[in-house]
């Protein structure tokens, strides 16, 4: 099977958040980049497939020129190759303009399955994935908690989280997947693995290789601008408990019995 | 990236371990095998054993994350690495063919007895005695206080087997694989800290090895020792500059938060000069200990200077860090339900094993006044 995995490079969530650029962009040189969180589950889950039924998995990213430090760390998660669409025209695109380049990478790449985040924790939209299976005429099975593809049949079923439980749906490949957290933890890379990722191929594309240009995609002709931007307001000094339930248990009772709650 | 991987595993899956490891004194296997999945254990050796063949600074990269979650988890590296020193040193072919596959996946651990009850900082006047018998050496005595030595499937055993000869020409050394008839584990002590880490006396009563299982030639024993904490002295360093900054940590943490006089503790002056302190003495620590791994890699001529240096300060930096550590968080830190109790229990023994803190000195005022003894 080759499945090609959407990642996107985000601000690390974890050290401290976004910060916006004078224009209220994103300012995405300020912070470190990570994989985002739900491409790992995503790549997670391929790697599983892969593992299960043969082949590899590619990751497929549009992303500012130093994204490849970032594809590394996916890379070095058992991913086989990368390819990465980059162009200075491409910087401030919206979900539009996204979904149209990796739709014109992916029709580059033979895949059986496509699989992406449900959303990215930097801008939370949630388009991107069902956008490109829109452009490429693919089956869109949605909000994946289990993936069982049937290689000989030619066929995938999905179960799609539901209010009620979950729903199961069939389509035929190639399909693209959008993926929750449910598919399971994605795993840490192995030093081995780390160490074999600089090894590992990323192909870099831009917009001219792709047949594209900027007068229809990219920051110059953006669907969505940026009206204004407030901070939500600062909450007080919170201490995180991270031991072991009964550990963090004893430490909460003792927080609230300190504040005289219980 | 390696050493964030590392910080990122030691954080997530070794940290929340860390306090019931030390409260039930066991050895964490789930940890040994976590660390053996993630390849970590495999850092020391060649590649073409299955190893990671990295440097000597990217082991202890590796032994400090680990040890800023849980000192006992970083020993599990710290002393794969030390066990199997001699068998890099001086190791033939066959000997590293035979035992460094199983050692680099992690399916074996290696241990390091060099230690008897009469001969600790005095290690030549060790006891334990090998006799050539036919291919075979008998060996017979007991070790003390050898980490992992209940735990270990290979023994790297240091006996006498010329008492005639000068001091530096009495010892050999020899893999033990256990178990093995004669072979015993005596006893495990309780210990004030690395709870988590067993340290054991093992008693060889006429354990059979055979002469293959001998590295270097006879009376290299000495020399070989010597030459393998130049190599892992750094890994106890590594080990204690980790167990400063997880200390720093809390500490920090704690002082951000806790409010006395109506203002968080960490504003007042007396409170800032000691995690000041504690910061720039770990930093200065660690600093040294990425210089001395640099040059005992390179080759110094002078490494057994660098090994012992960094150890010293980095040993009683981690007993002055912790110790502060537990000042900070005044009645919190004594108690179990923060960790710097544990850290401070922990550190003691980057003072004393691995060469006292009294025997690194004796290193380095030798290296600086010349030899003379």
């Amino acid at each position: 099977m080759r499945i090609v995995v959407l990642m996107k490079p985000v601000p690390d969530p974890a050290s401290g958040g976004e910060r916006l650029a004078p224009d209220s962009r994103l300012d995405r040189a300020s912070v470190p980049a990570v994989v985002n969180g739900n491409d790992e589950y995503a790549l997670e889950a391929a790697l599983k497939l892969v593992e299960a039924h043969g082949g590899e998995v590619v990751l497929l990213s549009m992303a500012p020129a130093n994204a490849p430090e970032t594809m590394r760390k996916a890379l070095a998660m058992g991913a086989a190759t990368g390819v990465l669409v980059t162009d200075t025209a491409l910087e401030g695109s919206c979900a539009v303009s996204t979904a149209k380049v990796l739709a014109a990478a992916l029709k580059t790449l033979e895949c059986d399955l496509v699989l992406a985040g449900v959303d990215t924790s930097d801008g939370v939209a949630g388009v991107v994935g069902p956008a490109v299976a829109a452009l490429m005429g693919l089956p869109l099975l949605s909000y994946a908690t289990n993936i069982e593809p049937d290689p000989s049949a030619g066929t995938v079923r999905v179960r799609r989280i539901s209010p009620t439980g979950y729903d199961l749906l069939e389509a035929p490949m190639p399909a693209l997947i959008t993926c929750t957290q449910a598919l399971g933890e994605p795993r840490y890379p192995s030093l081995k693995g780390i160490m074999g990722a600089r090894n590992k191929e990323i192909v870099t594309r831009s917009l001219v290789d792709l047949g594209l240009d900027g007068a229809t995609v990219g920051g110059a002709v953006t669907t969505t601008s940026i009206l204004a931007t407030t901070a939500p307001a600062v909450r007080g000094a919170t201490r995180v408990i991270r031991e072991a339930p009964a550990e963090a248990a004893r430490q909460v009772v003792a927080y609230l019995a300190e504040r005289k709650i219980i | 990236m390696l050493r964030d991987a590392v910080r990122v595993l030691a954080d997530e899956r070794i940290a929340p371990r860390a306090a019931e490891v030390d409260r039930t004194s066991e050895f964490p296997q789930d940890i040994r095998a976590l660390l053996a999945s993630h390849d970590i254990l495999g850092l020391p050796f060649p590649e073409a054993y299955g190893g990671l063949g990295v440097d000597l600074l990217t082991i202890c990269l590796a032994i400090e994350q680990i040890s800023r979650a849980c000192a006992t988890s970083g020993l599990i590296l710290a002393v794969q690495a030390l066990g199997s020193l001699p068998l890099m040193l001086a190791g033939t072919d066959e000997q590293r063919a035979q035992w460094f596959p199983s050692l680099a996946s992690g399916e074996r651990l290696i241990a390091f007895a060099l230690t008897e009850a009469e001969a600790g900082s005095d290690a030549s006047a060790i006891r334990t005695s090998a006799v050539r018998d036919g291919d075979d050496y008998v060996l017979s005595g007991a070790k003390r206080f050898i980490s992992q030595g209940s735990v270990a499937d290979l023994i790297t055993v240091f006996a006498v087997t010329d008492p005639a000869a000068s001091r530096s020409k009495r010892l050999s050394c020899f893999i033990v694989e256990v178990p093995a008839d004669g072979f015993s584990v005596a006893r495990v002590e309780h210990k004030m800290g690395i709870r988590g880490s067993p340290t054991a006396e093992l008693v060889f009563d006429g354990v059979r090895v055979p002469a293959g299982n001998r590295v270097g030639a006879e009376g290299d024993g000495f020399d070989l020792a010597m030459r393998t904490f130049d190599r892992s002295r750094p890994g106890i360093a590594a080990q204690a500059v980790g167990i400063a900054q997880g200390a720093l940590e809390v500490a920090t943490a704690y002082a951000r938060e806790r409010k006395q006089f109506g203002q968080r503790i960490g504003d007042f002056q007396m409170i800032g000069a000691m995690l000041a302190d504690m910061d720039a003495a770990t930093e200065a620590a660690r600093q040294l200990l990425y210089k001395a791994c640099t040059e005992i890699e390179a080759g110094a001529p002078d490494a057994s200077r660098w090994s012992a240096m960094c150890k010293l300060v980095a040993g009683d930096t981690a007993m002055r860090v912790t110790t502060d550590a537990v000042q900070v968080l005044g009645g919190y830190g004594y108690i179990d339900e923060f960790p710097v109790e544990r850290m401070m229990r922990d550190a003691k023994i980057t003072q004393l094993y691995e060469g006292t803190q009294q025997i690194q000195r004796l290193i380095i005022a030798r290296d600086l006044l010349g030899k003379g003894s």
